[in-house]
């Protein structure tokens, strides 16, 4: 399959004013300018006008139905998101009209951890039945996905029974935890691999030493300036890696962030607020992280913002002064790094998945629309097809399937979400 | 140095003719006429512009503020809105969006709540937006009367454009109470409604009958009936559902699923009472419905998320609305959580780029036609002669993403762009730095 005629923005280089890209067999075979070498048997499609990048990359999602940890206890890092999914949710399609091939999928930021996330592909209709269908595997064919933390107030729930009532105890709870896992870890290298040894597995323990070991990166919920720096305290004293997000008050604290190296993946809504917590959000945050020589990406946390509104995230990262290679690398490559995927995704680089979008436009402006989006090669949104349209657009039958999560609000105020104010 | 003051004063006078300031605009959306390239608008001391044109032919007076923008237009009117009575910090302190003691309380005036100092109201006014229509949020069977105010000022008074200018109703499920208590159906919210404006009927009538009665005791009749006849004892309620039976106040309903649209519809036919539908997430399937019905419909925002009753709902219902002949406007409406309060800026743009609307037919919903809807277009909601100096000022294309509001006039008065508004951050010691 060959897109010619394109503006091609590669995002691992220069803009292409007028190229093709080629993909074969699921992958980027070429990336080049002028006319585009097309042998009788190949399908091509004339991009005249149109721009062409990368599949975007959604770092901080909650569609697909998810059900995470529950209310038994503030930290239950061992409860997988794979295992709730419905992969046929029309929340993915939705995505997929957006441009999004690549998502994060969280559980919520009501507790200190509420379970593992899940890397996935936004492969659609045909044979994709199950988690599996959508799931990335790494090179050893375990489902990737990082660890979901948070602090702050949306996981401080004092009234239920072992959750935390302040900044403190929800510190200390965790440190508690780390320090347990460190001694497991400790009675595994001991037992090595001698199962007699190796103390009784623990699923809570299993998952945060992976975390200890830098298998699994800890995806942070932090809004307030001192709970973005205790994240970062604990994140050294444990040594864990961690991407910061939400990181409302993350201008306050852009020098500290860039000092602990660290990434952020941040959210713009259209106005401060809502919680406290996030009254300093603005949307001058990424550019001035990107100055501060921080790796900065932007995210939906879907509902919270639309995913067809993802690349109006990053036009609103550049009226808040962050660059264009900047906002479109946080919506693209910068994404991926922070999922350590930057190897197969994230930039129309031969070799890499072919995930790729077609626009009508420039991607920052708001007279843009997604026409089309490939996932591996394969046509998974089409504009020009009623059925796809209608999730690209909505109307009757667009209905989602389930429940909508907003990230980190109580179930008073979800429930009123739907509805007025209650 | 009074004498000095006085004589600067004078001079000014002199020179610009009461002219208090301008505005110089590369491209200048009056919409009242053809956009004017180089254009100028001219203010004067009571905030009323005197002139508008060419720069060519229309001269700004002499040492008065200038404001050079490459864009502007109208302020921006919000036909729906809960801002001032919708706090920032979403804390019991700023939320007064709802009062949830009863059912039905129409005798409630968003004016005795609104907070003309809410960080969001200058939030607002900082994206160009000079005038919403806001009051209490959905979620009672009828929840007060709406106000409409300038985006400025220190008191209500001094922001108030038009007090009690409507009742607000909410039909469907966020209206519904549990607990068996009422209404807790559909059937029963109307069956409710229809008691309610009933006994409002019965009420006006017994003032009507009364005043007939004050009339005939000055021609001098027994005073037995006189004593019989005097007007009823007020109740804030139903003078409330009165005004709107005597189709002073327009009833506007809240919405969303095709049903509880054709149910506000043959309510108001019932009462022949003016019903305005609002929110309407499913009213792309009823355009010619609401077209035939003629009343204003205030359609939710375009980035209003479409779950629960707006799951059906379409980025397109403002274009289906445009071609179907829909009176309607476009509103920010009530959000629980975040975004605390909506734009109408970024509505309006994402109903164009995403949802398919004409650019030119989204800056007149959310100038002029959001003025007619509100009954002030004698007053703002264009660039014209006598009309007030509220404009919005922008560095591009309004509706573009990375475009900025570089300032706002309201009745000629400098306010501060998106850049320069800088909500307070307690302990961030200053000014962010860029």
């Amino acid at each position: 399959m060959v897109l010619h005629n394109a503006r091609i923005i590669p995002i691992d280089g220069p803009e292409i004013e007028r190229g093709h890209v080629v993909m074969q067999d699921g992958k980027i075979r070429l990336v080049g300018s002028g006319p585009a070498p097309i042998a009788d048997d190949v399908t091509s499609i004339d991009c005249e006008g149109k721009v062409v990048m990368p599949g975007l990359v959604d770092t901080h999602s909650h569609i697909g139905g998810f059900g995470g940890a529950d209310g038994s206890g503030p930290i239950q890092p061992g409860v997988r998101i794979r295992d709730s999914l419905n992969v046929l949710s029309s929340g993915f399609k939705r995505a997929l009209s957006g441009g999004l091939t690549t998502i994060n999928v969280m559980p919520g930021s009501g507790h200190l951890s509420s379970g593992q996330t899940a890397y996935l592909k936004l492969r659609y209709g045909g044979d994709v039945k199950t988690i599996d269908d959508v799931t990335i595997f790494d090179a050893d064919g375990e489902p990737t996905g990082g660890l979901k933390m948070a602090n702050g107030t949306n996981s401080q729930r004092a009234s239920e029974g072992a959750f935390p009532g302040t900044r403190g105890r929800s510190a200390f709870l965790v440190r508690e935890k780390f320090i347990k896992a460190q001694e497991y870890q400790v009675k595994l290298a001991k037992a090595e691999d001698d199962p007699d040894k190796a103390p009784a597995r623990d699923l809570d323990m299993e998952t945060l030493v992976e975390v200890l070991e830098g298998k699994r990166v800890v995806h942070h919920h932090t809004h307030r300036h001192d709970d973005i720096i205790t994240v970062m305290r604990l994140a050294k004293e444990f040594g864990f890696r961690v991407v910061l997000h939400h990181v409302s008050d993350g201008w306050l604290v852009a020098d500290e962030i860039a000092e602990a190296g660290v990434g952020v993946s941040a959210i713009l809504v259209d106005s401060p607020g809502g919680k406290h917590e996030a009254v300093g959000l603005r949307f001058e945050t990424p550019g001035i992280l990107e100055r501060a020589g921080v790796q900065t990406v932007v995210h939906t946390d879907d509902w919270i913002v639309d995913s067809r509104l993802f690349m109006r995230m990053a036009a609103f990262a550049v009226r808040g002064g962050m660059t264009r290679e900047g906002a479109l690398r946080a919506i693209t490559l910068t994404g991926a790094e922070l999922l350590d995927l930057d190897e197969r995704i994230g930039s129309l680089t031969v070799g890499k998945d072919a995930d790729v979008v077609v626009l009508s436009g420039d991607p920052l402006s708001v007279y843009t629309v997604v026409e089309q989006t490939w996932v591996e090669g394969e046509l998974a949104f089409d504009r020009s097809s009623d059925e796809d349209r209608l999730f690209a657009v909505g109307g009757y039958g667009a209905a989602n399937d389930t429940e909508p999560y907003f990230c980190c609000y109580d179930a008073e105020v979800q429930a009123a979400e739907t509805g007025g104010a209650k | 140095m009074l004498t000095k003051i006085a004589g600067v004063c004078g001079v000014l006078i002199a020179t610009a003719a009461m002219a208090q300031s301008a505005v110089r605009a590369q491209t200048l959306y009056t919409m009242d006429g053809e956009p004017i390239t180089d254009g100028v608008v001219v203010i004067n001391a009571e905030g009323k512009i005197t002139a508008v044109g060419p720069a060519a032919s229309t001269p700004i007076p002499d040492r008065i503020t200038v404001h050079e923008c490459a864009f502007a237009m109208p302020g921006l009117i919000d036909v729906r809105s809960t801002a001032g009575l919708s706090g920032m910090y979403n804390v019991d302190h700023d939320q007064d969006v709802l009062e949830t003691s009863s059912p039905i309380q129409p005798e409630l005036r968003a004016f005795d709540a609104y907070n003309p100092r809410e960080p969001l109201v200058g939030y607002l006014r900082s994206f160009g937006v000079t005038t919403v229509h806001t009051g209490h949020a959905p979620g009672k069977l009828i929840t007060g009367q709406t106000v409409i105010v300038k985006t400025r000022g220190d008191t209500i008074d001094d922001a108030v454009v038009t007090p009690d200018f409507a009742v607000t109703a909410t039909l469907g499920s966020s209206a519904t109470e549990g607990g068996g208590k009422s209404p807790g159906t559909r059937g029963k919210q109307i069956s409710m409604l229809r008691e309610e404006l009933f006994k409002a009927q019965a009420y006006a009538r017994k003032h009507s009958g009364a005043s007939t009665a004050d009339e005939a005791e000055e021609e001098g009749e027994d005073g037995e009936e006189k004593k019989d006849k005097s007007p009823p004892a007020r109740d804030l309620k139903l003078e409330a559902l009165a005004s709107v039976l005597a189709g002073d106040t327009p009833l506007i309903i809240t919405a969303n699923k095709m049903q509880d649209i054709a149910s506000a519809l043959r309510l108001g036919d019932e009462f022949g009472i003016t019903v305005w539908i609002d929110s309407a997430a499913e009213g792309h399937l009823m355009a010619e419905e609401l077209a035939a019905a003629g009343n204003p419909v205030l359609l939710r925002p375009a980035m209003g998320r479409y779950v629960g009753e707006a799951a059906n709902g379409t980025l397109e219902t403002a274009k289906i609305f445009t071609e179907a002949g829909v009176t309607f406007g476009m509103q920010t409406g009530y959000e629980a959580y975040v975004p605390k309060v909506r734009v109408i800026l970024f509505e309006a743009g994402v109903a164009v780029g995403l949802g398919g609307l004409d650019q030119e037919a989204a800056m007149r919903l959310i100038t002029i036609t959001a003025a007619s809807i509100l009954g002030l277009e004698d007053r703002v909601g264009s660039i014209a002669v006598g009309k007030d100096g509220d404009i919005a000022m922008y560095d591009g294309d309004p509706f573009e993403y990375t475009t900025h509001c570089v300032g706002t006039l309201i009745e000629g008065a400098f306010f501060p762009g998106e850049q320069d508004y800088v909500i307070g951050y307690p302990g961030a010691g200053g000014p962010m730095q860029r």
